[in-house]
């Protein structure tokens, strides 16, 4: 099946920290923004299913030796409500098991409106205006 | 992690009895329709006192959400598992539950170290379930909560909440000043097994006792493990001081405290009575059949394997009628049953493990 580009939310609406959650084409996906970059994974955790959008943003707990504490890479991951596996928001991949145990990640652009108006990308029924700039998402 | 072989439709299509399912006061004001006054104003002004100090927070501060499942907050406030709209449509509908057995923990006396307290508490608790779930609900069904230092209160209430239909099992916590097998602690499993009540062991955050035989964990997966370790001493002490001899109608269930330990630990435990059983010559029989006869194991938190395939060699060493689907539903280690039972079994496996055997060990119809 081909894909579609959905132009899923304008850039302002999902300022940096934030998130939202994504029906697209029947697929359910959270859509992050880290830092000003936008980066969608598919919203049910790949282990039960808990959905990530409601998941805590948190960076990550490590230690070289016991006693010695520090936090790293504070607001790239998402932790999952439910068991609280921490998922790279980046990539999808999670920490303790990032080989097999991944939520799937969706390639994500930012593109004006004047593009997307013009085509040919269809804007689905999200309405578009010519100055604004808009996260799109092809599934 | 194993693929898993989701069948997404299979909870629905069949029906599931949820074994464990925690209703939550939205406060302690939920309960003062069914406490006396002097018991409501000692609830606004002293409050608890569960057998630890501190008694607001937790012992083990959790890292999810206080223990809960982040995303089971109701709306418009209160805690999870305290609107029973939310639990309908966040759990009971999706999740296709016909039947789902409240385990209300914390208040109820199961911790509460005033005993006065605690036989208040807990009659509360037992009028507040029914009313303000079962009655609400038909899909529920409630858990005798008791306080179980006081068992001749605990069996009096058994008795009294046993000629209502609502009530289908006693729930006791495993974390009790002795162990569950001691005398002091048999009224209680004369009353439940004269009216034909299970015996629900589910564990608790608080205890008489630290939770494991070391002493008191550092940490909270420490503790979450010692479900497992708390409830193994306990089925031993039952088994051994001879409860199952005594009360040959009784059945146990035991929630929330895993599976996969229980054929190692009857190997060990029959070898045991092989070589002294003159020490507990009230024993008939080995140790085995005793939990093979009269104990339940409900499913969550389900154990995952490396290699899936293993869970069905274990529970053939346990019995297929012996498993009780169970979600846990709103706490953060929720298994959805769409989703957590990663290996193959026949139909008449399915059916047994995620509602047949509930529906007969607690006379579900
Ligand atoms: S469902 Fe996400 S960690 Fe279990």
């Amino acid at each position: 099946m081909s894909k579609k580009r959905h132009v899923v939310a304008a850039v302002d609406e999902v300022p940096p920290g934030s998130r939202k959650h994504l029906n697209l084409a029947g697929r359910e996906i959270a859509l992050f923004n880290l830092g000003g970059e936008f980066f969608a994974l598919g919203d049910k955790c790949p282990h039960e299913s808990g959905s990530l959008c409601a998941g805590k943003i948190v960076g990550l707990a490590e230690a070289d030796t016991p006693g010695h504490y520090r936090l790293s890479r504070d607001g790239e991951f998402v932790k999952c409500p439910w068991h609280g596996w921490e998922f790279d928001i980046r990539t999808g991949q999670s920490w303790c098991d990032p080989t097999r145990t991944r939520a799937r990640a969706y390639e994500t652009a930012v593109a004006a409106g004047e593009t997307l108006v013009k085509g040919p990308y269809v804007a689905d029924t999200y309405p578009v205006r010519v100055e604004e700039n808009y996260i799109v998402i092809d599934v | 992690m194993n693929a898993p072989l989701v069948d997404t439709s299979v909870s629905q299509r069949l029906g599931i009895v949820d074994c464990d399912i925690h209703p939550t006061q939205r406060s302690v004001a939920d309960l003062f329709p069914y406490l006396s006054e002097h018991w409501r104003e000692h609830s606004k002004s002293i409050g608890p006192h569960i057998r630890q100090g501190l008694a607001a927070m937790q012992a083990y501060p959790r890292m999810m959400a206080a223990g809960q499942r982040a995303d089971a907050y109701p709306a418009h406030g209160g805690p999870p598992g305290s609107d029973l709209d939310l639990m309908r449509r966040q759990h009971l509908d999706p999740a296709g539950v016909e039947t789902g057995m409240l385990v209300a923990l914390s208040k109820g006396g199961m911790e509460e170290r005033n005993p006065d307290y605690a036989t208040a508490l807990a009659h509360a608790v037992n009028d507040w379930q029914l009313h303000d779930w079962v009655r609400k609900e038909p899909r529920l069904r409630a858990g005798v909560v008791v306080p179980q230092e006081d068992p001749a209160f605990a069996a009096r209430e058994i008795r009294e909440r046993s000629l209502e239909p609502a009530f289908r099992q006693v729930i006791l916590s495993p974390r009790s000043i002795e162990p569950l097998g001691r005398r002091r602690y048999w009224p209680i499993y004369e009353a439940a097994a004269e009216c034909g009540l299970t015996l629900g062991l589910h564990p608790a955050a608080n205890g008489a006792n630290p939770s494991t035989g070391g002493g008191w964990p550092t940490y909270y997966m420490q503790e979450h493990y010692a479900f497992g370790t708390n409830m193994q001493s306990n089925l031993v002490s039952m088994v051994f001081e001879g409860v199952f001899e005594r009360f040959p109608r009784l059945k146990v269930a035991l929630i929330e405290s895993g599976f996969t330990w229980i054929p190692a630990m009857c190997w060990r435990m029959d070898r045991h009575w092989a070589r002294m059983r003159h020490e507990v010559p009230h024993l008939k029989r080995p140790p085995s059949e005793y939990i093979r006869e009269h104990v339940w194991f409900a499913t969550q938190p389900i154990e995952e394997p490396e290699n899936a395939a293993h869970l069905p060699e274990i529970i053939d060493w346990i019995g297929w009628d012996r498993l009780l689907f169970s979600t846990d539903y709103p706490h953060w280690d929720y298994d959805d049953p769409k989703y957590c039972i990663r290996f193959r079994m026949t139909e008449q496996q399915r059916s047994q493990l995620f509602r047949d055997n509930a529906r007969a060990l607690y006379g579900l119809t």
